[in-house]
């Protein structure tokens, strides 16, 4: 144990001397209240410390333990459906201890102890194991398998190991050095967690929505960043894909940000299902909350906690996605930090090292064959929302996210003025992975998918020609397939890309749906170039299938395929008689 | 927060610079502890514990250091925190920006102590909010619905009335509670004109006595207005969460916040953020703005209406930005309407309130109320771009159609938008706005499903074939 006394507090920076053989990212407890703190600075004697809580009411010459070690997430069965701060204290213990606010001090085991969970092995006596293999697992949920892995540092041949029923704490395997094993085991959280191989990545993350399966689609294993001024629609995006995205497990990260959202995930989540296993989201889910006014140290922590849990889950062979909303508060607890260590600052007071930081962040995305046995490939996914002040990306956060994410979502405050959500502008968005993805659509939905693709972007992209025109001549001046490809590119803007996050049927789309919906527009378009010079124009805009496309996403889900394939042949085939136009 | 004279005077002053006192280190002071300061002809002045170091110790001192002095200012330590005496007896009193009273009715007997700066609420404990709050203004309660429980700021411009709507929402929510609620004000830096405004209207509606005042004027000290709000804020959780009150707490003018806190960063010399700004605005306004919300299980609640002037009516403004960030929607106040005679101003197209859903449809308002509201927006919206175009290229080439959505846009922002202060029921909002549509031919409401139509559209077009 190291034993020093404080010398200075400034805000969530204490400094402390006497600490010989501290070493920087060891965990200490400061003051006579035992506050949790990081040694984030060792300068000859003096040390400096980021602390996790309020350090309201120190004085110096108070005590500052460690026993030099530093900050270890628990690992282990039980993390689904957890809720904690960003330094993996367990909010509903924290809230038993201490009443509804947060008081200072207080701790609370991250899993439970009490719990017995069924071992089932799947190595036997005699078996040679080392780090990352697969001892075992435990029905953690009833749709998540919990892999128990053989922790980091150990190695040997499995001299006894038996199912049965076992607390995180008791052990259920033995080597025959005598090294006993558990379900739980710890990780420094700063460290990414080791893998065989990254691999390549060419499955889609599918989010059930349709601006990002169609035309901006993540890879499980890739990033994305979704940047954007208040109020544009960050979290609602960023909740939707931790709702529908098709990952085994999510890890949603509130990252100085409102109490309230947090609630929000927290009372919808149990009652919302898994669209794939059926189950309550809540069981694939693990919640960090470290909202705005929790203390700014810990939210730093935050992403770093949330990351490690992703990557334990991934190392069982799983596909996680993690939404970090938003690393614009992390960047600025860092800067925080920064600060009060007097470190010179970089570009708009960000410590220079904010871009490595980011980078090393990001990089703890991938598809990766696992460490240890069978081969198990899984991914983490990134999704991180930039809040950019005055919404302007020309900010540091913005830009060094952009530097490595493969996907950028770039909301549009003009969009979300006009209430078209998502508000996400299709012009300016890209995603790196469209070739690297380009088989697997072909495969899996189709070869058009991937063309049609393309003509609905193209469609838009004229469309931006064509409206600087019109705000010069007006709109009458323009020939009749130039209307008509407006009036298309506007029923693609309105009726595909706008999708209600909170309408029943809309909120989520399934891929096939979003096949037949670029169908129907664009067979719809096909009759119209058609019938141009048979019909007046005033009469083509009082086709009924303008009207019917604006309401084929309301059709159930379920109904898909009963009802585009006849839909999108009467839109081909649309009677050209003056009756059916009258 | 008067100080009892603690026993040991330090006159250790290195330094005074700006609102800062730096002392040199003394023995067992805590981090963030009260100080009161004396100096040479006795007036005392109180301060807190910035930082506390084997070097040195430095205090802030809210009401300014004007008249301190190196040599015989004698500084006593409180060896606590900086906390708020709290009673029930503080309704229909005012204070001033450091909670001392201001209306010459003497003290309060506290009750209960609270450190000012509060804790955060435990996310797991939250409830979402669910209620509406009416404020008989259609622009909120139709278009912007606040809801209990909720941060909704109201983004103003230097002369444009956000004052008299704050006033006329603090007397309206009183009444529609049937004095069950309360209304926590805490002014920063306004002049003796608001101040004799807020405690004439306050004192004439008889809305004093479900309130609380904390008022630091113009020509108080500057630094005092870091302490106003955390005031006013305690106070609203202690009538929320000890009384079971729902507590609405108007804070005008975070502007005036923020800048005191530019000035005590700047002369504590600390890296200046945008327009110099401290980094740590964002976290340092969330602990203000986050102090709203509901309990599971428990009574009472603290709603936010914080006012904020945008300088040079920039809405990227980083006090205006951050508080965007924070808060869960926001009223902008618009120059142009005020220009055009209406009150209140309120510009429907950029408010927002994020929470309207969790207060409104059946049971709640009325089951049509987030389609007429959809309706009534996207129509506005419509006819602003109309207005917009006929600026250009005249009205002459304008179809039937646009006719329509124009004369809409005219009676919604002359009637339905300027309303001035009679307040009106959700009801009559409703009423009101289904109204409105009968402007415009049937066809043209795509937003609100039929079934509505045929149960709540007027007289007039209601005969349109569909
Ligand atoms: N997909 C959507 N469908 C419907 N409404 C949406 C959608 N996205 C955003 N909105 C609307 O926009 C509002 C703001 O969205 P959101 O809270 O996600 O913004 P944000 O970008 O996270 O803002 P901040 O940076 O302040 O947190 C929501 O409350 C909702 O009214
Ligand atoms: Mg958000």
């Amino acid at each position: 144990m190291i034993v020093g006394q404080i010398s200075r507090i400034a805000g969530p920076v204490v400094n402390a001397r006497g600490m010989e053989g501290i070493k920087i990212r060891d965990l200490v407890r400061v003051g006579e209240l035992g506050l949790v703190g990081e040694v984030i600075e060792v300068k000859g004697a003096e040390i400096s410390i980021q602390v996790y809580e309020e350090t309201d009411g120190l004085k110096v010459g108070e005590p500052v333990k460690s026993d030099g070690r530093p900050f270890l997430v628990e690992l282990g069965p039980g993390l689904l459906g957890m809720i904690y701060d960003g330094i993996q204290r367990p909010l509903e213990i924290i809230r038993d201890q201490t009443g509804s606010f947060i008081a200072r001090g207080a701790t609370g085991d991250p899993l439970t102890k009490k719990k017995r969970w069924h071992f089932v092995p799947t190595v036997k006596a005699g078996a040679p194991v080392a780090f990352g293999d697969v001892l075992g697992w435990v029905q953690e949920t009833p749709a998540i398998q919990h892999k128990i892995l053989v922790p980091e540092g150990i190695a040997g041949t499995v001299a006894k190991i038996k199912e049965g029923d076992y607390s995180i704490e008791e052990p259920m395997a033995e080597l025959h050095d005598g090294t006993k094993l558990h379900m739980r085991q710890l990780w420094p959280i700063r460290r990414p967690r080791p893998i065989a191989q990254k691999i390549s990545a060419g499955v889609p993350l599918i989010t059930g929505q349709r601006i990002f399966d169609v035309f901006f689609p993540v890879t499980k294993g890739g990033s994305a960043v979704v940047p954007g001024p208040f109020g544009s629609g960050k979290t609602v995006t960023q909740q939707a894909l931790a709702k529908w995205a098709d990952a085994d497990i999510v890890v949603y990260i509130g990252c100085g940000e409102r109490g309230n959202e947090m609630t929000e995930v927290l009372t919808e989540f149990p009652h919302l299902e898994d669209p794939r296993t059926g189950q309550p989201l809540m069981n694939r889910t693990v919640l960090i909350a470290n909202t705005s006014n929790m203390p700014v140290a810990a939210r730093e922590t935050s992403i770093y906690t949330g990351i490690t849990i992703a990557e334990y889950y991934r190392d069982m062979g799983y596909d996680v996605a993690l939404m970090a909303d938003s690393t614009s508060r992390w960047a600025e607890a860092l800067r925080e930090i920064s600060g009060r260590l007097e470190e010179m600052p970089g570009e708009e007071g960000y410590p220079p090292y904010l871009a490595s930081r980011l980078a090393e962040f990001y990089e703890r995305a991938g598809r990766a064959i696992c460490l240890g046995n069978h081969k198990r490939q899984g991914s983490v996914t990134v999704i991180g929302a930039v809040s950019p002040p005055g919404g302007d990306f020309s900010e540091p956060v913005t830009q060094n996210s952009l530097r490595i994410a493969g996907a950028f979502w770039g909301l549009d405050a003009r969009l979300a003025y006009s209430r078209h959500f998502p508000a996400i502008n299709w012009l300016t968005s890209y995603s790196l992975y469209l070739d690297a993805l380009q088989d697997w659509y072909t495969q899996e939905v189709g070869l058009e998918f991937v063309q049609m693709r393309q003509e609905l972007l193209e469609i838009l992209q004229k469309e931006d020609e064509l409206k600087k025109i019109v705000q010069l001549v007006g709109r009458e001046s323009l020939s009749e397939p130039d209307k008509l490809l407006l009036d298309v590119a506007r029923t693609i803007r309105d009726d595909f890309l706008r999708q209600n996050a909170y309408h029943e049927v809309d909120a989520y789309c399934p891929l096939k749906k979003q096949y037949y919906m670029m169908k129907a527009i664009l067979a719809f378009y096909g009759t119209c170039k058609v019938l141009l010079g048979k019909i007046s124009y005033e009469e083509m805009l009082r086709l009924p299938g303008w009207e019917q496309l604006s309401k084929m996403r309301y059709t159930p889900n379920e109904q898909t395929e009963s009802y585009f394939p006849s839909f999108i042949q009467d839109l081909s085939t649309m009677s050209v008689t003056k009756e059916a136009v009258a | 927060m008067n100080t009892p004279l603690y026993a040991k005077a330090h006159r250790s002053i290195n330094e005074i610079k700006g609102p800062l006192v730096f002392l040199q280190s003394i023995p067992d002071v805590r981090y963030g502890e009260r100080v009161t300061l004396v100096d040479s002809l006795g007036r005392k002045k109180s301060g807190q514990v910035l930082e506390v170091s084997e070097r040195a110790t430095v205090v802030q001192v809210f009401e300014g250091s004007d008249g301190l002095d190196q040599k015989s200012t004698a500084v006593f330590f409180s060896g606590d925190v900086v906390k708020l005496g709290l009673s029930e007896d503080m309704l229909g009193r005012v204070f001033d920006g450091s909670g001392n009273p201001r209306d010459g009715l003497g003290e309060v007997l506290p009750e209960t102590e609270r450190p000012i700066t509060g804790s955060p609420l435990n996310p797991v404990c939250r409830q979402q909010p669910f209620e509406f709050i009416e404020t008989g203004i259609s622009a909120i309660d139709l278009m912007n619905t606040l809801v209990k429980g909720q941060k909704l700021p109201i983004f103003t411009g230097a002369g444009l009335p956000a004052n008299r709507v704050a006033v006329q929402i603090a007397r309206q929510v009183i009444r529609q509670s049937k004095e069950e609620l309360i209304v926590v004000f805490g002014g920063m830096g306004i002049t003796s004109r608001e101040y004799n405004y807020f405690y004439k209207e306050f004192q004439d509606s008889g809305a004093l006595a479900n309130s609380v005042l904390f008022l630091n004027l113009a020509d108080d000290p500057t630094i005092e207005r870091i302490l106003t709000p955390r005031l006013a804020l305690t106070t609203a959780e202690y009538f929320a969460f000890d009384k079971g009150r729902d507590v609405l707490v108007i804070l005008t003018d975070m502007l005036n916040y923020a800048n005191a806190l530019r000035e005590i960063s700047s002369a504590r010399e600390e890296i200046p953020g945008r327009r110099g700004y401290p980094g740590y605005l964002y976290t340092d306004l969330s602990m203000n703005y986050e102090r709203a919300g509901i309990i599971k299980n428990q009574k009472g609640s603290v709603t936010q209406l914080p006012i904020v002037t945008m300088p040079n009516d920039d809405i990227t403004h980083p006090v205006i930005d951050l508080t965007g960030y924070i808060t869960e929607g926001q009223i902008i106040l618009s120059r142009d309407m005020d220009r055009r005679g209406i009150y209140p101003p309120i510009n429907p197209l950029p408010s927002l309130s994020r929470l309207m859903n969790l207060g409104i449809g059946k049971n709640k308002t009325r089951e049509d109320h987030r389609q007429l509201q959809d309706q009534l927006y996207a129509l506005y919206a419509q006819g602003k771009e109309i207005e917009k175009l006929t600026a250009i290229i005249g009205s002459a080439g304008l179809g039937t159609t646009e006719r329509e959505i124009l004369r809409f846009t005219e009676r919604f922002e002359h009637e339905f938008m300027n309303q001035g202060e009679r307040p009106r029921t959700i009801r009559e909002s409703l009423a009101l706005g289904w109204e409105l549509l009968s402007e415009v031919s049937r066809s043209e409401l795509r937003r609100v499903e039929d079934k509505y139509i045929d149960q709540y559209l007027s007289g007039k077009t209601a005969a349109t074939p569909s």
